[in-house]
Parts: C-alpha cells; structure tokens; sequence
C-alpha cells in the first residue's frame, strides 16, 4: 500500500577496529562510538504517502466498506423490534390512573393493562427491554453511590458500607443491604406478557429471567455474603433500601437468584451511560423451529405499576425485539459504513482523475530508484 | 554573643569601604597607632552546593514549585483533596509526584556530587605557617591573614599574595587552566623587598574588596621594619596567585591569603550564567495560553448550564438521586464556584503535566546524539562536540544571523611568519610555501640582500622581534598569543634565536654570540592600545624601547616620512589576508628613562585608577619612535571555511563577521571564505570614508547612512521577499570607531533613526564584517540584531576570551575549541571542535531537533484535546454533573503509558528527511525558518484535528449506543462500556496518527508504537480481569473484554480510526509539493529550488 524501500545504511566502520579497540580499553579516548544507534543511523524504513499509493488505499477501503456496510444495513432492517410507551401520560392510556395516583406509602400495587398488536410475527429468540428516558443513571453522585465490595459478599462492608452510599447508607441505625442511590432505584415494575388468542384466551408468554445479566457479573463481582443459603439470617442486622418494597432477600424465590445475585438487580446495577436506555427485562426463547416465538396478533401486557417517573418527566417503555449477529436494531453502523465506502471509492476516483491529469510527471519522480 | 554582632557589625561596615587591611600572620604592627581587632572575613570554605540535608525538602521543594506549570498542577491536585471533585486526586497527584521526585532526586545527586566535590576542597590538607613552622590543617581552616606554604603540582587554596619563591629571582609559575582554560606558564612576582624570614616580617596590606575580575588586583603593602619609615610597596595582579591555578616549576612558594572561601575570584566567577530559555518554550506557553482559555470557559459553560439545567423541574434532585446532608447544607455561591473547581479537574488533561516530563526528557536524551556524532570528533585534539546545555536543541534549527569571530574560528590562528618589510624593503622567507605569489620572486633569504637595507637596520629589527614579547622558553615557546611566537620562530628562522629570560636578562644567540640585554620594563599589551612595547638595557649600557604593534597604533607615533615607505606594505601584506604587525624602537637617553622610570614605578604604585595612569605613561614613553619595519604573519583558514560559509548562506542565514582584526585582513578573510563574491558591492562605513572628503563625520555618516540605505532597503524591488534574489549582492563593513558613531550619535532622535537605518542596511546586506571591534561592541551587535523587529535568533561562535560576551549574549553560544584558551567553550552553550561542524550542527542537528520538538509539541496539544473533549460532551448527556467519561486509571495512564513512548521515540529519531539530504540541501533549512512549525496556523490545524477527532469519536460512539444492545445475546453495555470505547479509539487513533507522521521507521519506533498499543490491549484486559481489593469500585470489571465480544463495536471502532485518519492521508497528498521529502528532494532538487523561492 505504501511506496517503500528498506533503507538499511551501512556502518562504515571496516571492522579493522578490532586492534584499535583494544587500544580504545587502555587509553580512555573520548571518540564517540561508531554504532548505528549513536550516529543516528539506524536502518529505516521510509514510507511516503504519495496519490500512488493512496490511491488503490482508497478503493480497497471503498470496495471492502460498502459489503459490509449493505450487509449490516440489511441485517439491521431484518430485526424485528417493538416499543410501546406506558408511563401514562396521556388521558386515555391505560396506566394514567397509577401514574396519577402513585404514591410512595401505598401498600397495594396499581395494576394495568395495555394491549397492543404485533404487525408481524418475530421469528428467533425475543428479548424484552424496558426502557427508562430522562432519567440520569449517569449523574455522577448517582454513578459512585454504591458499594462494590458489599457487592461482591464483604461481611465488613455489609454491615458498615461505604461512605459513598450517603445518603442511602444507614435507614433507622441500621446499614442498608444493597446501599446506596443506585440499589435504592431498583426499577421494580412487573411486566407480563400474554397471547391474545382469536377466542379472547390469555395465553401467558413463559419470561424466562435467566441470562440477562453479564455472565462474570453475575458469578464474580456480585456475591451474597455467607453464600446463597440462609440468606435471611446473613442480612438480619441490614436494612432494605428506603424505597424497598421486599428486602433484598426476598427478590426471588430461586436461591440462585436471590440476594445480590439476583439478575434484575445486577442488570439495574450497570448503569446505563445516556439518559435514555433500555435495559434487558426478560428473554423469550423459541420453542419450536416452525412456530414463530410470538406470531403476529393481538397481546396484552400487564403492568405492576411500582416506578414514578412523572416527577422527572420521565418516560417507561417495553421494547420487545430480535438480536442479530450484530446485535440490536441499529441503522447507523450500516448507513456508516455504506457512506464512509461510497466517499473513499469517490476520492479515489477523483484523485486518480487528478493524478492522471495533472501529476503525471511529479509522480513519474515519485517512483523509487 | 555580643561581640560577634560587633564584629558582624564591623564586618559590614567593612564591606562598605573599597579596601581591606589584612595582617600578616595576625601580627599587629609597631607602628599603627592603634591595633583594631581584624574585621571577620569569611572562612575558607567552598560552597557550591545549594541544599543542606535539613533544608533539601523545603527548598528544593519551593524551588520547583516556582516553575508554573508545576504549581499549576499542584493547584489542580489540590483542589482535588479539598474539594469533592470527579477524579481521584491520585489522578493528577501520581504523575505530579513522579515528575517532582525525579526532579527532586536527580537535583539532590547532583547536589550531593557538588558536596562531595565541596569536602575534597575543603579538607584538602595545606600548610599554614604558625610561630615559623607549617602546620597540616585542613584548606577550610585558612584565615585571611593566614601565611600558606604551597609545594609544586599544588592548587592554590585561595587568593595568596606572593611572598617568598623557592625560585632565586623571585618568581614562580602557575597555569590558570582550570580558571580561563590557558594552559601557558605564567609568571608572579614576589613583593620586593620582603624579608626572607617570614616570621620577623611585620605588615599589611591594604587590597580592594574581593571582585570577580580575574586579570585585576590592586593593593599596597606597608612594611614595617624597626627603626625605619614603613616601605610601601604595591601589589597588582602579578602578585596575586588565583586559587585554582596550579603551582609549576617552582619548588615551593609562601603567601598570605588575602581573598578566602566564597570571596575569591575563582568562586565570584563561578555565579553561573544566566539561563537561556529557547522560543519554543515561548511557543509553548503561547499555546498553553490558550489552552487554559479553552480550559475555563469549558468549565465555564459546564457550570452555567449546570445551573440552568437543574432549574427545569424534577432535576436538580429526583427522587432516585438525592443530595447527602453535606450537599444540602452547602451555601449557593460556594457550591457553583466548587463545580466550576470541580470541571477544572475534570478538564485539566487537557494541559498535561507529561508533556513537560516529555519535552525535559526529549531535549536531554535528544542532545546525547551531538556529543555522539562522529563527524564532530576531531582527531587532533581528541575531543568531539560537547553540550553545556539541553534547552537550546531545536534553536540550532532556528538561527537566522550566525556572528563569528575571524581569529581562531574561520582562521585557524596557527600563525606562520610569511614575510617582513625593513625600511620598505621586503623580504620573503625563501622556504615559505607561497612562492607562486608572484612578487616573491625576487626575494631571497636575508643573506643575500644587504643592499636592501642595511644589515644594522636589518639586526636591529630581528632584535626588536626577538626581545619586544611575553614569550616564555620552556622546551618550545609557550606565550599568551600565537602572534609572537610565529615572531620569535621567523626571527629564528633569520638568525637570531631567543634563550630564554633568566633574572630579569633576555639572552639571544645571534649565529654563535649570545647577547645579553636586561630587561627593564615591559609595557603590556593591551586591547585598547593594541601594542607593547620593553624597555632593555644593553651590555653597552643603551636604553632601548622596541614596540609593536597595529598600523594603526605605531603610524601616529613615529616620524612621518617612514611611514610612507612601509604603508604601501602594510596594506598589500593585509589584503593578502595576512596579519601585520608594525615595529618600532626609540633610543632612549639617561633622563628619558629616569623620567619613565620614575613615572611607571609610581603609576605601578597608585591604588586608585592605576590601569588609566599606567596608560597615560604608557603613551607618554612610547612617542617618537623610528618605525624600523613590519612583519606580516599568515593565519589560514580553518577547514572548510569556505564550504561552511556558502552553506550557511545557502540557507538563509546571514553572517556577520566581527572581529577585532584590521579591516583589510578581515576583507580578505571574507573573500577567502566566499561571504563577499566578486561581485559583491561592498559598502563600507569606516573612518576612512567617514573621513574622505574632509567634512565632518557626523555628517558625512548621515549622508552614507542614507546612500547605503536608498542602495539596499529602497531600491531592491525584491529586498522585502527575499535576500537572494536581489540583482546585486551588497556587503556591509563598518568599523568600530563608526558602529559608535552609529550608535552613540550626539542627539537621543538621531541615535535611533540611524540604528534604525543601519540595521536596515545590515539586513538587506547578504553579509557583514565589522572589523576594530571590541569585545564589548560584538555584544551590543548582536544585541542590536537581537533586539530588532521579529526578534530573529542569533548564533555567536567565537574560540577565544574575546568572544565571551557575544557567546553570552546570543541566543546560541558556540564556543571553538580552539587555541586561546576554553573560556569561549566554557560559556558557550555548544562547543564544537571545528568551525566546519556547525553546518551539520545546524543543517541536521538543529533542523532535525526543531522539526522533532516541533511535532512533539503540536502532538501533545492535539492528544490531550482530543482526549479531554469527549469528556466534555459527555457533561451534557450527565446532566452536567462531572461524571468522567473514562475510568481514572485510564486518566491517569492516557498520558503516561499509552501515548507517551510513541512520541518520545519519534522526537528522539525521526528524520523526516535524512541527515544527508539535509547537508547537502541547504535550502532546507529555509523551509522551518521563523518557527514554521509552531506558528499559529500549524497551531490551529492540530487543533482543529483534535476537535474534529474529538467530536468523531463521541458522536460516533454515541450514535453506536442508539440501541444498546450491542452483543449478540442482548445483553446491555453501561457507561464505562461507552468510555472504554472511546478511549480504546482514542489511544488507536492517535498512535496510528503519529505513524502516519512517522517517515523513519527504526525498530525503536516499531517497538514502541505496536508495543504500546498491545500494552494498552494487555492492561485493559488484565486491569478487568481481576476484581481489585484496594479499589472501592469495580467499574471496569470485564468491561473491555465484553466490549470485544460485540461485532458491532469491533466495526465502530474500525470504522472511527479510519474516518479520523482519513484527512490525514488525504492531505499529504493533495499538498504534495509542499511535503519534501528524501528521495524526492534528491531528484527534484532543481524543481524545488525553484518552487522555494
């Protein structure tokens, strides 16, 4: 790609300073070693760029680019993915109510319903994401606001946390197990997802909560102290998060899910780096290979309405979609690459119209003796 | 206690006064009326160095911290312990801390060596005589007063006044090499008339204050003796023994000390230079000005939208995200002003502490390859360059005006006698090389041409040449100046041969007589009078005066109509480039010398003045004398003179001769050495023309000044474009009568306008020579030059004493290491061994030192903006709140480990265009010239490359975390995710960046750049890898390996570096011609020449 000698200069020493090297030892001389390296004369390889070796440069990139940028368009376009909003904000959504109406003391949960139709039917596994807008889990108070080696099952951090928790550290004299401002957020909303069939039967679509959080979060970084039994005695001295329905011992039934490890909670301790995000809810897997994991047609979705997000002009959605090799849907990488291509191929063209033109006798010199 | 502050208070009331009184062995005298107590002078110690142990810290600590960028980052570091800030304070404290400990510790070596060097002075044993006997004490010990016995071979421990010699005519011998670098043998007097037992003699002197000069002393001594009038003897420099110099030939010699410790002139001298600071530094806080503008108003505009931002409902303080108690509490005002602090840390990358680190480091490794260089090696004296100081590297690359000495650097100063001229008769040495000179033809040895002139006028020259010097017999002549001995040897080469001096009594063997002359005064030469002149007795008992010296010194004392016999010579011998000299004696009658006698002894004696009364006699004994003829002595050139010469005009320097020779020498040197061609139009502004058409200088200097000035600066179309194109070269010469003229007109509104115009002149001249000038007068030129518009960088090279103070003065010092002595090469900046070095010393060296620290600088700026300005984009995606973007230990470790050997290798090896084009090219040199490389709009395309690489990597990876599902298991990436991939672009694209730069490819380079980028892989993997007990965050756990594991972000970041370095390799080549490189130059030499200019 590049015009380019291997300039390997020679020393010129003659290698007859065997003798007068053994002068060199007795008599201090202050005559400057001849070697490569002190006289600057170290072999070089001298690259140029010149229009003769940017040009075919620009076509490979051009001619590799634009595959692989129609590729990932194409893949890109064949994801399947929808989002519905259901913050109820609107009058007439369903969750206006319990938007409405949420209040921090309610013992009983605000339960609603949104139906809605899938257009065409996704045909691979399904992943279901919730996603939270105008909502700053990257606000730096909020980032540091945890305990990581509480975290990771330390007994010492457990009952005496971090400083950085504050003011999620202590609740009635007693630590808080998860502290911490990010823990204390936990997104605690239920979301279940049902077939609508022809004759008006809910069939309820199995979430499968497994493999949703990164695999070395899930079994190096977070540990519950003590191990995953008995969970109840090792967090007796702790107290739940203030804004905690349950204690961190009650989030799942499934020891292997309980606890600090349990995967919505490792999920939720990621935080996202935008102020909008999603983040990964539930996993639907393909059953069968014929049957499409959710056909086309009409679904409900029920909603456990726990989250306010009105206070901050916040925004909920469910997203369902399908994963490609590249992951999620995402245009850009595809326009990206179809773009950067297609200007490299044109510049190179334009430098080859140019090179041919005009330079024909700078670039005649150009070529290495 | 009391009487200390007494004495203490004595002591500076003692200061006060222009001289001290010192007591001989601490004897009070007989005769003073009263004894008062000896004020304290300070003890004999030397201290060199600055620290003592109890002190190192805090003042080494001070001193450090009185560089601003040091104390800017230690700002930065504390307002991070103080104030709750995004990083760490380790952050900014660990490369701070390791720069301030390297520092501390490399200062604290040198110190200690400096200590060590103290003891081995100080504790050096010496004698002190006490009660008559020498007692061992150690050399700290010495009192002024003190009486110290010094064996041969021995330094002297401090300032002695000579009083007894084991030599019978009460002399002795010293070398002052480690003093002013001359190696000759030296001879000090005794003080007459001081009793050969030391332990009855009573007596004080009376000195002046300790000062540096060293050639300057003057005293008086009282001696008392019983019964009799206190004598009064005075006491000058050839009294004085210097400490430093050394003992020779003498078996042992006593002397009182009378400057000791820190008072003496070899430690007043030692006060170091001042430092130079090189216009890249400038450059570089230029730009850093701007940068810390950028700096505040990002921070700025953070804190101003932060507010704003937090003043929409719901976001100040949402309920997921409360405010501590602390917060809270927090007054408004001091909350604003501690989150402007806090996005000052946040931001302050942006001026990297590494870069000075970086640049120290470069310009101290980087100036290791001139005293390597081979080709500086000179096999004669066994020496190659030598480096005094680091900091002004890439100035070498910047010169503009290059002034050099004639003497010594483009002449060889190895003197050869070429011919004489007695009562205006030549003669011509008949073995002399030069017999094709054509009128050497006629001219045979001396022998044969006794109807020349006379043959008593023909003895009584070479007697004058053998008797009228400062020569020393020793095995070989050894004297101060090359001049005389090519005298004494050409006067031998005739006939007459001088033995030596022996007690006052020169010997000369004339064939086989020896004639014997007592010599009675010696009338030194100096630079002002240019001439000296001995007064001799002969056996006969005649008085004799023979002097020499300049034409222009001996033809205004001696009679008229010889004087026109010899001009004619004189001047023919000076174009030839030959160095004359005119002789001159005068009988002198019984009164004549009683009266001169009387009036130099009592001039040797005057405290006061005695250097302007000794002149006054000086002038007075020499008038009236009888020119007997003059000699002309060859200096040739040094190697390569010539080639060096053109070659630094070749690229665009401009040369200035400034000498202090005779204008006609100093012609024919220039011609020889191509600085004036034959058609060159000299201009010439000398006493001569001043005085040509018999009307006042002061006018007929006006009217030249404006000739010359309508000549060069108006009527040159082109002069303003470029100095060579000119249809006609001119060369400037003025001399040094006139540059005072110039310089110190009579009216304040003239003396600028007229420096005005002939700086104008002198600039639009390709070269000048100003010839008579002294010392003082080549400092004010190069001042001068220094000083006027654009400030352009001068050069000095000179080899001798006489050269210091432009050496000094200059931007870049080059001192030859010549003949007259090291003290050029001891102040001077760089010292090379030859004058023909300086074109590879500038053409390469400093060509390739400027381009290196050049790009390093620009590169520095440009990576931490491209770095910080992510960053700074992400505040508004935070809500403001100074969440960093990148984890701390890649803050920490970006500028450190990342990106930092990279382009130290580059600036330490690259060359862009190879040592032998450069040579070869001169032209090239042109091409940096005026700083190119860090002007302004270089500035701003790095900038503008930063911002755009900043801006391309943010919004390019944010585009990519649209969907943040970006593995293929759906699973999603957080914050320190979209970090590390910005800053895994980061460090690929500005390494890739620097290899596009790079156009000499070494294995170092190779190493260094693919090496630190798998560096950077390997310590992302494994500072993931492992969950780190000493941190209270894991942030980054498996965050860079997970990243690899998503196709999409492997694709980003390919396509990001690429999309970054695409104008990179676009621009080259749309520039081309402008880019010059090796093999391109070398094929295209003419078409580029012609597209230079």
């Amino acid at each position: 790609m590049m015009a380019s000698s291997y300039n390997a200069k020679e020393e010129d020493g003659h290698h007859s300073g065997s003798a007068s090297h053994g002068g060199a030892a007795v008599v201090k001389s202050k005559k400057p070693d001849n070697t490569a390296f002190k006289q600057q004369r170290l072999p070089a390889w001298q690259p140029i760029l010149t229009a003769g070796t940017v040009l075919p440069a620009f076509f490979v990139i051009g001619l590799i680019f634009i595959p692989i940028g129609i590729g990932l368009y194409v893949t890109s376009n064949n994801i399947k993915e929808f989002e519905i909003d259901y913050t109820g904000v609107d009058m007439n959504s369903a969750c206006y109510s319990c938007a409405k109406n949420f209040s921090w003391n309610s013992t009983t949960s605000c339960l609603c319903t949104v139906d809605f139709t899938l257009e065409q039917p996704f045909e691979s596994n399904v992943f279901m994401y919730y996603g939270l807008s105008n909502f700053y889990q990257n606000h730096r108070r909020y980032v540091k606001s945890r305990d990581d080696s509480q975290l990771n099952g330390d007994m010492s951090a457990l009952t005496n946390p971090s400083k950085e928790c504050e003011p999620y550290r202590m609740s009635e004299g007693l630590p808080i197990a998860p502290c911490g401002a990010i823990a204390n957020s936990l997104f605690n909303d239920t979301l279940k997802l049902y077939y609508l069939e022809a004759n008006g039967t809910r069939n309820e679509i199995p979430l499968v909560k497994k493999g949703i959080a990164w695999w070395t979060d899930k079994h190096v970084k977070f540990r519950n102290p003590g191990g995953n039994a008995n969970l109840t005695a090792v967090f007796q001295a702790t107290s739940k998060p203030v804004n905690w329905r349950n204690p961190v011992y009650e989030l799942d039934q499934d020891p292997e899910n309980n606890g600090f490890i349990n995967e919505d909670f490792i999920v939720w301790m990621r935080t996202a780096a935008l102020p909008t995000f999603r983040k990964l809810y539930r996993i639907i897997q393909k059953k069968s290979s014929t049957m499409p994991t959710l056909p086309s047609g009409k679904y409900v979705l029920d909603i456990t309405y726990n989250y306010p997000v009105l206070s901050f002009d916040g925004r909920k959605r469910m997203i369902l979609s399908t994963i490609s090799w590249m992951g999620g849907k995402n245009p850009f990488l595809g326009i990206a690459y179809i773009t950067v291509g297609s200007i490299c191929f044109f510049l190179g063209v334009v430098l080859l119209i140019i090179h041919h033109k005009y330079d024909t006798r700078s670039t005649g010199a150009d070529i290495p003796n | 206690m009391l009487r200390r502050i007494f004495n203490r208070l004595l002591g500076g009331d003692e200061r006060r006064v222009d001289s001290r009184t010192i007591y001989i062995g601490h004897r009070s005298c007989p005769a003073s009326e009263a004894f008062i107590p000896p004020p304290k002078f300070c003890d004999n110690r030397i201290v060199s160095s600055k620290y003592t142990i109890w002190n190192f810290l805090p003042k080494n600590l001070f001193e450090q911290f009185r560089r601003i960028a040091n104390f800017y980052f230690l700002i930065i570091f504390l307002v991070q312990v103080i104030v709750d800030t995004p990083t760490s304070p380790v952050t900014s404290g660990l490369p701070l801390f390791f720069v301030i400990i390297v520092t501390a510790i490399k200062q604290g070596y040198e110190d200690w060596l400096r200590h060590k060097a103290d003891n081995e002075v100080n504790k050096y044993p010496v004698k002190v005589l006490e009660d008559g006997k020498p007692v061992d004490k150690d050399s700290e010990k010495i009192k002024v007063g003190d009486v110290v016995e010094v064996k041969e071979n021995e330094t002297f421990p401090c300032d002695l006044i000579l009083l007894q010699s084991s030599r019978d005519d009460n002399t002795c011998f010293v070398t002052t090499a480690s003093l002013d670098g001359e190696s000759n043998h030296k001879t000090h007097y005794t003080v007459p008339d001081t009793e050969k037992d030391l332990d009855s003699l009573s007596a004080t002197i009376e000195c002046e204050q300790p000062q540096p000069d060293l050639y300057k002393f003057v005293g008086r001594m009282h001696i008392y003796k019983s019964n009799q009038e206190p004598a009064v003897r005075s006491l000058g420099p050839e009294n004085l023994l210097l400490k430093g110099a050394t003992l020779k030939n003498t078996q042992k010699i006593l002397g009182v000390a009378v400057y000791t410790g820190m008072e003496t002139k070899m430690a007043l001298n030692y006060q170091g230079k001042s430092q130079k600071r090189s216009v890249v530094e400038k450059s570089i806080n230029a730009f850093l000005l701007v940068y810390l503008c950028i700096l505040l108003s990002k921070a700025l505009v953070c804190t101003t939208l932060k507010y704003v931002f937090q003043n929409k409902p719901g976001q100040d303080e949402p309920w997921y995200n409360e405010k501590t108690q602390r917060e809270k509490d927090t007054n408004l005002y001091l909350k604003m002003f501690t989150d402007f602090l806090s996005f000052m840390v946040l931001f302050n990358f942006i001026i990297p502490v590494s870069m000075y680190v970086t640049v120290e480091m470069q310009k101290f490794l980087g100036s290791f390859f001139i005293g390597w260089d081979k080709d500086f090696y000179d096999p004669e004296i066994k020496e190659g360059a030598l480096v005094n100081t680091s900091d002004l590297n890439e100035e070498l690359g910047q010169v503009e005006y290059v002034f050099t000495d004639k003497t010594g650097t483009l002449t060889q100063n190895n003197m050869e006698f070429i011919e004489c001229c007695i009562d205006g008769f030549q003669y011509k040495y008949h073995d002399s090389s030069s017999e094709l000179d054509g009128f050497g033809v006629t001219y045979g040895p001396m022998s044969k041409l006794q109807q020349k002139a006379g043959w008593e006028r023909e003895e009584l020259f070479l007697r004058a040449l053998c008797l009228c010097h400062t020569v020393q017999e020793e095995k070989g002549f050894i004297a101060s100046s090359p001049d005389e001995i090519a005298l004494v040897k050409g006067a031998m080469r005739y006939g007459f041969t001088f033995m030596g001096l022996e007690s006052k009594t020169m010997k000369i063997l004339n064939k086989n007589d020896v004639e014997m002359y007592e010599l009675l005064h010696v009338l030194n030469f100096d630079p002002v009078r240019r001439r000296m002149s001995v007064i001799v007795r002969t056996r006969s008992g005649d008085t004799l005066l023979f002097c020499k010296g300049a034409d222009s010194s001996i033809f205004p004392r001696v009679k008229l109509e010889e004087v026109e016999r010899i001009r004619m010579h004189v001047e023919r011998s000076a174009t030839e480039g030959y160095r004359t000299l005119c002789v001159a004696y005068k009988c002198l009658s019984a009164e004549e010398y009683e009266h001169a006698d009387k009036g130099l002894k009592e001039a040797r004696l005057a405290l006061q003045d005695r250097e302007e009364k000794l002149t006054a006699v000086y002038n007075q004994v020499e008038t009236g004398m009888s020119l007997i003829g003059a000699t002309a002595v060859e200096d040739r050139l040094q190697e390569e003179a010539a080639e060096t010469m053109e070659a630094l005009q070749g690229a665009g320097i401009k040369v200035w001769v400034l000498t202090g020779d005779k204008m006609e020498t100093a012609k024919s040197t220039c011609y020889a050495c191509r600085l004036f061609q034959r058609n060159t139009e000299l201009l010439e502004l000398t006493v001569r023309t001043l005085e040509e058409r018999g009307r006042r200088r002061e006018d007929r200097l006006h009217e030249l000044l404006l000739e010359y000035h309508k000549k060069t600066v108006q009527d040159s179309p082109l002069a303003k474009t470029s100095w060579s194109v000119g249809n006609q070269d001119y060369g400037f010469i003025v001399d040094g009568a006139s540059l005072t003229m110039v310089l110190n007109s009579s009216s304040d509104s003239n003396t600028s306008h007229y420096k005005n115009l002939f700086l104008q002149i002198c600039q639009n001249c390709t070269a000048v020579l100003c010839c008579r000038m002294a010392p003082l007068q080549k400092a004010q030129i190069v001042k001068l030059v220094k000083n006027s518009k654009g400030s352009p960088i001068t050069l000095s090279i000179g080899d001798g004493a006489n050269d210091v103070s432009m050496i000094l003065e200059a931007h870049v010092g080059i001192g030859i290491k010549g003949k007259e002595g090291r003290q050029a090469v001891r102040n001077s900046d760089y010292a090379i061994p030859k004058l023909k070095h300086l074109k590879k010393l500038l053409l390469a060296h400093g060509h390739l030192y400027y381009v290196r620290i050049a790009h390093l600088v620009q590169y520095f700026f440009y990576k931490n903006l491209c770095f910080i300005l992510p960053q700074f984009l992400y505040q508004f995606f935070c809500g403001y709140s100074q969440q960093p973007l990148y984890d701390a230990a890649y803050l920490t470790m970006y500028n450190i480990c990342f990106t930092s050997m990279p382009i130290l290798a580059y600036s330490l090896l690259e060359q862009h265009i190879g040592m032998e084009v450069l040579l070869c090219n001169a032209t090239l040199y042109s091409d940096i010239a005026k700083n190119a490389m860090l002007r302004w709009p270089p500035f701003i395309y790095w900038t503008l490359l930063g911002v755009y690489h900043g801006l391309l990597f943010f919004f390019g990876v944010r585009l990519l975390f649209g969907n943040l599902a970006l593995p293929d298991n759906g699973q999603v990436f957080g914050n320190w995710s979209y970090g590390t991939i910005v800053f895994t672009v980061l460090v690929f694209t500005v390494t890739l960046k620097l290899a596009l730069d790079t156009r000499h490819w070494t294995w170092i380079n190779h190493f260094v750049i693919w090496g630190s980028l798998a560096f950077y892989v390997l310590f992302s993997l494994f500072w993931g890898g492992i969950i780190w007990p000493f941190l209270s965050q894991q942030r980054l756990y498996f965050v860079f390996a997970n990243m690899l594991s998503s196709v999409s972000t492997w694709l980003v970041m390919i396509l990001l570096v690429l999309l970054s370095l695409l104008p990179e390799i676009l621009l080259p080549v749309l520039r081309k011609p402008r880019g010059p490189h090796a093999r391109q130059v070398q094929l295209k030499q003419t078409r580029t020449q012609t597209l230079y200019f």
